[in-house]
């Protein structure tokens, strides 16, 4: 079949060489669906006119994806995936490559920057509704760059062979050893071998420089093509699309090109002017960004005194550490109420006889005597759970209105105390353990899965204001 | 051909099979690949049997060796070490040891063949850690009542001076007892038992 022959792009810049460039584009065009990914994705994208300052953090973590990249490669070119020049390598990169030290120090700043704008970016998604329907897609997407971006940072952080690499890897990859059955024959395999070692950090490397950066180009790709298939939220909540003029514009929205490209570079000046304050002035962040341990080689037969991870991870790791066998207890507690409440409030017969099946289940597994299943198994999960139940926020949200702006007291009570308590769990997740801390560590635990299982309840109970017709500014 | 002429029944047929086929095909190279991943032969061969000559460890006084990649301690404990594991026996998940985390010759009160050696794998039971010594009795952060042992700094699990795990805390074993023997009185060989021993 005859491709129908296209329009011949008009090039209308200021210049004497208008005709050239426009004939150029003409031959690209009608070989190359060049002008409609252009009108598409961009001069013709329309997004909501009242995007505010939570609205930068998407198009900033584009950005730190790229800067990963680029200085990635140029670190590859010097660096040696083995664990007998590996830490070497990583210190000549520091003193003797020319200006080696900025492009390291450029990645891991980079690697904290990524978590720290993903961070603000999904609060802005649980501010203004952004996962819901008909967003779901977008949202899960977005998931899975973030699950991908932990991997990303993990694998990443073995490369240097320091003792901070070595420990947090011996340490999460024994997570899977955790598991019943195929656990210990799992984490032999992740590792290649019974410890972690050469094998390991070579596959490490691997994963890191291309099998999961091609996972994560391939999602933010998806997430991206998502969100302009359905269009951007706002922080009104209301649809753009619903109401628009002669042409089908929406009356709201605004070409994302030229508003919000140049909108987004003030955004990117800001956020540079940061990032490098931090890579010239603060690069380890006072241990945080890069932990002072770390500067001493991997010793395999001496754990460092004091191990925590690096600071994103602090959250989930507080919950791994909350789990002792005194908390499966009131574990199994809040379970038996969940399953109360659920039978209680829900009509639907089938969903209260499957809720008392698989709550029994896991009350059994948690508390049954011999049947039970070890607490340190209960803190995987329970970490892998906190992780993934993010997930299912489309669906746990029942309110009838998307942004916070129209949320009632109850909403915004919960979106508040989950993030102070985010905040708190990560704070205790790099101190050594203490009573007081694991008490506060356990109390954040059944605040965090309390935001989401009762979502359902207090989303649909909660009073909302009316919502606009259109957005307001 | 017209449409009449399909012989729908055959076509679906065919498309089942040919997926069929391909899914098994897809699915058996991943095989190769997957056990790439596994342990080389030459990561199995690396374990062979440490020696270990204890005659210059003073009493109280601990030794790390490295076996098959992991630490190994032996401790040399004191008349008042040993006593502190029978005031421990309240505190510890597991005194007797009845859980299989030492060969049947150390699965008693002080897990060793000779009270005064602890012999044990280095490495916290719950993730991986390697606990720190902390033999002196007094009060620390973690219990004001510590009688001396190990203490876990990533997750905080703590272990009295025989290995044997507190109970409540996040490791749910006992430290792991090595195979060894005695090749003489102060000569162990990590690794390798008499069998049946």
């Amino acid at each position: 079949m005859a491709a129908t022959p296209k329009e011949p792009v008009q090039f209308r810049g200021a210049g004497p060489l208008n005709a050239q460039i426009s004939g150029v584009l003409t031959w690209v065009d009608q070989r190359f669906p060049l002008m409609s990914l252009w009108r598409e994705h961009l001069a013709e994208y329309y997004a909501p006119k009242n995007f505010n300052f939570w609205y930068f953090f998407g198009s900033l973590a584009l950005l730190v994806l790229v800067i990963q990249i680029v200085t990635g490669i140029f670190l590859v070119m010097h660096y040696k995936p083995s664990a007998a020049e590996a830490f070497a390598s990583v210190e000549y990169i520091m003193r003797d490559v020319p200006g080696g030290w900025f492009i390291r120090y450029m990645h891991s700043t980079g690697a904290s920057a990524f978590f720290v704008v993903v961070y603000l970016h999904m609060f802005r998604g649980l501010m203004y509704g952004s996962y819901r329907q008909p967003r779901e897609l977008i949202w899960i997407f977005g998931m899975l760059i973030y699950l991908c971006l932990m991997a990303e940072a993990f694998f990443g952080y073995l490369l240097p062979w320091g003792q901070m690499s070595f420990w947090g890897a011996q340490v999460i990859v024994n997570l899977f050893d955790a598991l019943p059955l195929i656990g210990p024959d799992l984490s032999t395999w992740i590792r290649g071998d019974f410890v972690i070692s050469d094998a390991t950090l070579n596959r490490f490397f691997a994963f890191h420089v291309i099998a999961l950066p091609l996972v994560l180009l391939g999602l933010v790709a998806a997430h991206i093509m998502a969100l302009h298939e359905v269009g951007s939220n706002n922080p009104d909540g209301v649809e753009i699309k619903e109401k628009k003029d002669a042409q089908g514009r929406p009356l709201d929205g605004i070409p994302f090109h030229p508003y919000y490209t140049v909108k987004d570079i003030v955004g990117v000046v800001v956020f540079l002017f940061l990032f490098f304050t931090v890579v010239f002035f603060a690069p380890e962040m006072g241990g945080y960004f890069l932990e002072y341990n770390n500067f001493i080689p991997a010793d395999p037969l001496k754990t460092p005194a004091h191990i925590a991870p690096v600071w994103y991870f602090t959250p989930y790791y507080s919950i791994l550490r909350a789990i002792t066998e005194d908390f499966m207890l009131v574990l199994a507690i809040g379970v038996a109420a969940y399953v109360v409440l659920i039978w209680l409030t829900v009509r639907d017969a089938r969903i209260k006889m499957a809720a008392a099946a698989i709550g029994l289940v896991v009350i059994v597994l948690m508390k049954g005597g011999p049947l039970a299943i070890e607490a340190k198994v209960w803190g995987v999960v329970m970490m892998g759970a906190a992780t993934l139940i993010f997930f299912l926020l489309p669906w746990l949200d029942r309110s009838p209105v998307k942004s916070i702006r129209y949320k009632g007291t109850l909403s915004r009570t919960a979106l508040t105390i989950f993030v102070i308590n985010f905040i708190v769990l990560g704070y205790y997740g790099v101190q050594v353990v203490t009573p007081v801390g694991t008490v506060i560590s356990q109390i954040g635990t059944l605040l965090y899965f309390a935001f989401f299982l009762l979502m359902p309840w207090y989303s649909a109970m909660d009073k909302t204001k009316p919502v606009p017709e259109r957005v307001t500014m | 051909m017209s449409e009449q002429d399909t012989d729908q029944g055959k076509r679906q047929f065919l498309v089942a099979a040919t997926t069929v086929a391909g899914g098994v095909a897809a699915g058996a190279v991943a095989v190769p690949f997957a056990a790439s991943m596994l342990p080389s032969e030459r990561a199995k061969a690396a374990g062979a049997p440490v020696e270990v000559d204890v005659s210059m460890l003073a009493p109280g006084e601990r030794v790390t060796v490295e076996w098959r990649g992991k630490p190994v301690w032996i401790v040399r404990r004191t008349k008042e070490m040993l006593e502190t594991i029978k005031a421990n026996e309240g505190n510890v998940a597991d005194p007797l040891s009845k859980k299989p985390m030492q060969p049947a010759y150390a699965a008693n009160e002080t897990r060793a063949i000779k009270d005064e050696y602890l012999v044990v794998v280095g490495i916290c039971t719950h993730l991986g850690c390697s606990p720190v010594g902390k033999f002196a009795k007094q009060a620390e952060a973690f219990d004001p009542n510590w009688q001396g042992g190990f203490y876990c700094p990533c997750h905080g699990s703590l272990f009295d001076l025989a290995g044997r795990v507190y109970k409540n805390r996040p490791a749910p074993d006992n430290l792991v007892v090595p195979p060894h023997k005695y090749l003489s009185d102060t000569r162990i060989l990590i690794g390798e038992d008499t069998k049946g021993a």
